[in-house]
């Protein structure tokens, strides 16, 4: 259990059996009253963001959360499935994984978030290497950057990319954005 | 950036210079107090902070009292206090506070001195600075008493029923952010329960002389007319004491001395303000935030 004083921006914290970051806190006390604590927490299941407030006497579940590093290994139906040290099968779902499902490949390290022994989320090396499957041609000699045009890597994700890559370059997305970073060759 | 800004200590010797020439000019005396003590007032929710077997003083007050019963008049004393684990935008465990007294005045006949008192400061740093300040003391102060705002804005009357969580909650998401910002706002006549050292109104026990300044929607000061019931303020000390046991809080040896001379000797009737230096300056400059005033701000 935490106490309100604990409470501070990027703490984690439980509410009603959800794991939530604190993503705003402020500090409030009005004149000989007790110290209020208004605090907007995002869930770290679905993104979701609420304002909380919490009084001087109150007590916050602190959640269960374990990271482990696995390995990803191959795709079965709609579930994702790793390998942890002891050769054991973790799945995870396309629900849990989001966007960043695209980003797999296998063999790769991944670290994957527990909360309360279930898979929750993941978190990739920031940058990947895809290469392009399809996109309409650009200009020859343009090189600028700042004109984007629709691209598909392989795998399947859809991003933006500046008009000079073409079909067969390697480009380097950033995973924390789904971002086109740069081109590789 | 290790260096203290030019301007924030500029502002701060000035508003202080302006606060000293203030009380100078009106016959107050300057006093100092100890800052370590070994039995800090029980106030519920004020939480001090331990220095070896004694206390970092949450405020000068019973001091100063005693100073009163001594014989001295009308004084003031600017200086730090220490409330731990007070940390945010408008906090620090460790600010200044300005502390007066005035002798035979009631808590109406000191806020003449609190009104004249943000006027001349607001005078003084915008002519010796440039600084235009944030909000304008000469615009109507409005007074409203905690019934007649919480009927309005809350929907409910905290006098005739009151609880406590509802009470501070309510301030801080509904009354305080509904105060017309640029303007002194008084809020006044709290419930006795939380009266603190203020006497309860000879008319109506029912709620406190005191009063709370905000300027928009920011506390600056708290005034009340002081208890001086050596009976009264023994059962308030303990009353707080145990309500401090029970919140799981912890608790100090009472101000003994504090109240034999009470017993004894008599405090005169009197009335004090505490104001918070370092918020009187977010209100003149307009910050949102306290670090912005602060020669160190963390």
């Amino acid at each position: 259990m935490f106490s309100a004083s604990d409470l501070r921006k990027g703490l984690k914290i439980e509410v009603d059996g959800t794991p939530y970051v604190i993503t705003e806190y402020n500090f409030m006390k009005p004149g000989k009253g007790q110290a209020i604590y208004t605090c907007r927490i995002k869930s770290m299941i679905d993104g979701s963001t609420q304002m909380k407030q919490y009084r001087s006497n109150d007590k916050i579940d602190k959640p269960e959360l374990i990271e482990k590093t696995l390995v990803y290994s191959y795709k079965e139906a709609d579930d994702y499935v790793f390998m942890d040290e002891n050769y054991e099968q973790i799945h995870l779902s396309e629900k849990v994984l989001g966007d960043q499902r695209y980003f797999l490949k296998e063999e790769i390290e991944v670290d994957v978030l527990f909360h309360n022994g279930q898979p929750i989320g993941i978190e990739l090396p920031i940058f990947v290497e895809r290469k392009i499957e399809f996109t309409e041609p650009g200009a020859k000699g343009n090189t600028a950057t700042n004109v984007m045009k629709p691209a598909t890597v392989e795998g399947g994700y859809e991003l933006q990319v500046p008009l000079f890559v073409n079909e067969g370059d390697m480009i380097r997305i950033d995973t924390r954005t789904g971002e086109y970073s740069e081109r590789v060759r | 950036m290790n260096l203290p800004s030019e301007h924030v200590l500029q502002l701060r010797h000035t508003a202080a210079q302006a606060i000293r020439s203030f009380f100078y000019t009106r016959k107050f005396w300057e006093v100092d107090t100890p800052v370590r003590l070994p039995a800090p007032a029980p106030e519920l929710h004020i939480v001090a902070e331990p220095a070896g077997a004694q206390y970092l003083r949450t405020s000068p007050e019973l001091h100063m009292k005693r100073m009163l019963t001594a014989g001295a008049h009308d004084i003031f004393q600017l200086g730090p206090c220490f409330r731990a684990q007070e940390y945010g935008s408008r906090h620090r465990p460790e600010f200044m506070m300005l502390e007066w007294y005035r002798r035979d005045a009631d808590y109406m006949i000191i806020l003449q001195d609190m009104q004249d008192l943000i006027s001349h400061v607001i005078d003084t740093v915008s002519s010796q600075t440039g600084l235009s300040p944030h909000f304008d003391p000469s615009n109507p102060w409005e007074i409203h008493t905690i019934q007649d705002i919480y009927l309005e804005r809350a929907g409910w009357d905290p006098v005739s029923n009151f609880d406590p969580d509802r009470f501070d909650l309510d301030m801080v998401n509904i009354i305080e952010p509904s105060l017309p910002p640029g303007h002194c706002s008084i809020l006044m006549d709290y419930p006795s329960p939380v009266a603190a050292l203020a006497r309860r109104k000879p008319d109506n026990p029912l709620v406190a002389e005191r009063w709370e300044l905000y300027a928009g929607g920011l506390e600056l000061a708290n005034a009340f007319s002081e208890l001086t019931d050596p009976v009264e303020q023994r059962e308030r000390f303990e009353k707080a004491v145990e309500e401090k046991r029970m919140r799981g809080e912890a608790v100090y040896p009472l101000d003994e001395a504090f109240l034999a001379v009470l017993e004894d000797d008599g405090l005169p009737p009197c009335a004090g303000v505490a104001l918070g230096f370092d918020r009187l300056l977010m209100a003149l400059t307009g910050v949102e935030d306290i670090a912005c005033v602060l020669p160190f701000p963390h």
